[in-house]
């Protein structure tokens, strides 16, 4: 299968008052189209910024990052917010729901950015939430949703424009082991079921399980793979 | 959903703040336009000055009378079409603190030199022929009941005695701008009474006005008459009507200045409390921004959501401000003796510097966050706490 991710030589770097830190160093990687990935290690290990940096939300200091044919880190920042809102679907940690916004509201915020009249955002918001089962909680406000169901409207919003690559950051982090359960579930079905290729930072073992590939990475490098 | 309503929803996110500062807005708006209109009302004299009339009055000071014969000497000026004088009487009626102006005029030439004030040709003939005769403004009438072929007894002050006029004439103010307070009464029934009592008053006048048929016949004119009277006991000073009221109103110049720049300090005050108000809505939601540069909104899109925001707080503040300071100033002119201000109009200008200064404000306040927001990396955005 053709990698949609390919990563050469990528180094990234912070500064912090004059002091160079290291966070990635040299690291290649290639993720096959419709695979599911893990990421695990320690905190500071780098798997979130190699998370972010996949998804277009950090650039490298040096490296490679193809995503899709694309090279996201020599993007300008309205190309790669226009490339984002068309490849890439979200999932955080502790969800980021507009709470201003209903659950249809914030599933079609994405749509807001495409040519898509109303009847037809209508129709995609629908469908995605009824694939993480709550079209019947559309008009509910993210306080008067559990956690869980904050998390499943959050998928709803990363997958409603179809995307094909699906990053998510600690997306059971904050959640009961029930409803970490059902999010890994849709996670797999979104995987299996609609293709989508998935990256997923966790800590948790039994979160890692559902993918089929798991990446250890320590200060800064992979260390290790299982499949 | 459209960004529009996101903006709607963000601005009363915080109903108590937004409420507040909404408020806080409209409180400014009002006290703006009700000092600018005040200001613009103090400065009617001004603006309500003919261009083609000029005063001529005693070098020194506007208090010190000039000699009535001086009056041929003015007539022969080159583009003198018309001159009357007139005399401060002051006096009381009825209330001394009820101000209203109390002038004898020349019976025969006042009313053509001052059409603004109008009366009918019948009460012009009648004022002509009755030496006692008055005509009293509208404003004054209506206050104190007083209808044609009633007696006003004024108490004199500056010319001691009771004095007793016959209302011949209510005249009606031409302009909005025109006192509608006034009592003018003849100067020879003034004058014929000073040289019985007061002989060495008698035959003096407080001022001369003239008409001159083109308002740039003002300067050669006035150099004229002031040359002539140069060497005398009572040198003239002439300027036009516009230039004598901007000298009136110069003793309260300290007093208006600090009014114009409270007006727009209080605009400044206001910029700074609905900047607060962005700058804390905008360091809430670093997060949220984040979310939607993630999700693919550009700085455009931010920029527009925030200077959104605060325009619709600030136009709503200022819609409401503009309303509620239409309505203050209306009911102000009940109230307000219009003797002192005739007319409290909002000029357009004023309601356009409202809105113009509201609408800055919103703009301004927007500023800081709109940078903020559009340059903060969308992973700086995620560690940050609130």
């Amino acid at each position: 299968m053709a990698s949609i991710i390919e990563i050469r030589n990528l180094n990234k770097s912070y500064w912090r008052n004059n002091l160079e830190i290291p966070v990635l160093n040299n690291l290649d990687l290639s993720v096959d189209a419709g695979d599911f990935l893990a990421l695990m290690g320690p905190s500071g290990s780098g798997k979130t910024t190699l998370l972010n940096m996949i998804a277009g939300i950090d650039r490298p200091s040096d490296g490679n990052i193809m995503v899709n044919g694309e090279d996201v880190g020599k993007m300008s920042e309205s190309n790669l917010a226009k490339w984002r809102s068309a490849n890439i679907g979200f999932v955080f940690q502790f969800y980021n729901l507009i709470p201003v916004l209903t659950a249809f509201e914030n599933v079609e915020l994405p749509l807001l950015l495409t040519k898509l009249n109303k009847a037809e955002r209508k129709k995609h918001v629908e469908t995605a939430l009824t694939i993480v089962g709550l079209a019947d909680r559309m008009h509910h406000s993210p306080k008067q949703l559990s956690g869980g169901q904050e998390q499943r409207v959050a998928i709803a919003r990363a997958i409603v424009t179809d995307p094909q690559i699906i990053v998510a950051d600690e997306p059971t982090g904050d959640l009961d082991k029930n409803s970490a359960a059902e999010i890994l579930n849709l996670m797999d079905k979104l995987n299996s079921d609609f293709k989508k290729t998935i990256v997923m930072v966790t800590h948790d073992p039994h979160a890692a399980e559902k993918a089929r590939r798991i990446l250890h990475l320590e200060k800064g490098e992979l260390v290790r793979e299982e499949s | 959903m459209k960004i529009l309503k996101m903006m709607l929803k963000n601005s009363l996110r915080h109903k108590l703040r937004s409420t507040l500062t909404i408020t806080g807005i409209a409180i400014a708006v009002i006290a703006f336009i009700v000092m600018r209109t005040f200001l613009t009302a103090w400065n009617a004299g001004i603006e309500a000055a003919s261009p083609n009339r000029a005063i001529v009055r005693h070098a020194v000071s506007f208090i010190f009378p000039l000699p009535f014969s001086y009056l041929e000497n003015v007539k022969k000026v080159p583009g003198v079409e018309a001159v009357t004088y007139l005399n401060w009487f002051q006096g009381v009626y009825k209330d001394k603190n009820y101000f209203f102006g109390r002038i004898a005029v020349d019976h025969n030439t006042f009313f053509e030199v001052y059409p603004e004030f109008i009366i009918t040709e019948e009460e012009k003939k009648v004022f002509k022929s009755d030496p006692q005769a008055c005509v009293v403004g509208e404003a004054t009438a209506t206050l104190y009941n007083i209808k044609k072929g009633d007696i006003m007894t004024l108490q004199g002050d500056i010319y001691p005695g009771n004095w007793d006029f016959k209302v011949v004439g209510i005249y009606k103010p031409k302009y909005r701008m025109t006192d509608p307070t006034g009592m003018y009464f003849r100067w020879d029934y003034l004058n014929e009474r000073l040289e019985k009592e007061s002989p060495e008053r008698a035959n003096e006048v407080g001022w001369f006005t003239i008409k001159v048929k083109d308002p740039a016949m003002i300067s050669a004119a006035s150099a004229r008459l002031d040359s002539y009277f140069k060497n005398s006991a009572n040198a003239t000073k002439t300027e036009s009507e516009e230039e004598f009221s901007r000298g009136f109103l110069q003793s309260t110049n300290a007093i208006m200045v600090a009014m114009d720049v409270v007006s727009w300090v209080i605009v400044g005050i206001i910029m700074l409390v609905l900047g607060n108000t962005m700058v804390m809505a905008a360091r809430e939601r670093t997060r949220e921004y984040s979310v939607l540069k993630t999700l693919g909104f550009s700085a455009k899109h931010l920029t527009m959501m925030i200077l959104g925001e605060s325009l619709i707080i600030s136009v709503i503040g200022g819609a409401v401000g503009l309303v509620l300071g239409i309505m203050m100033v209306g009911g102000l002119e009940q109230i307000i003796p219009k003797a002192f201000l005739p007319a409290l109009e909002i000029k357009t200008i004023t309601i356009v510097l409202a809105v113009t200064a509201a609408l800055l404000t919103g703009v301004l306040a927007s500023i800081f966050p709109i940078h903020k927001a559009v340059n903060t990396k969308i992973v700086d955005g995620f560690r940050f706490v609130g």
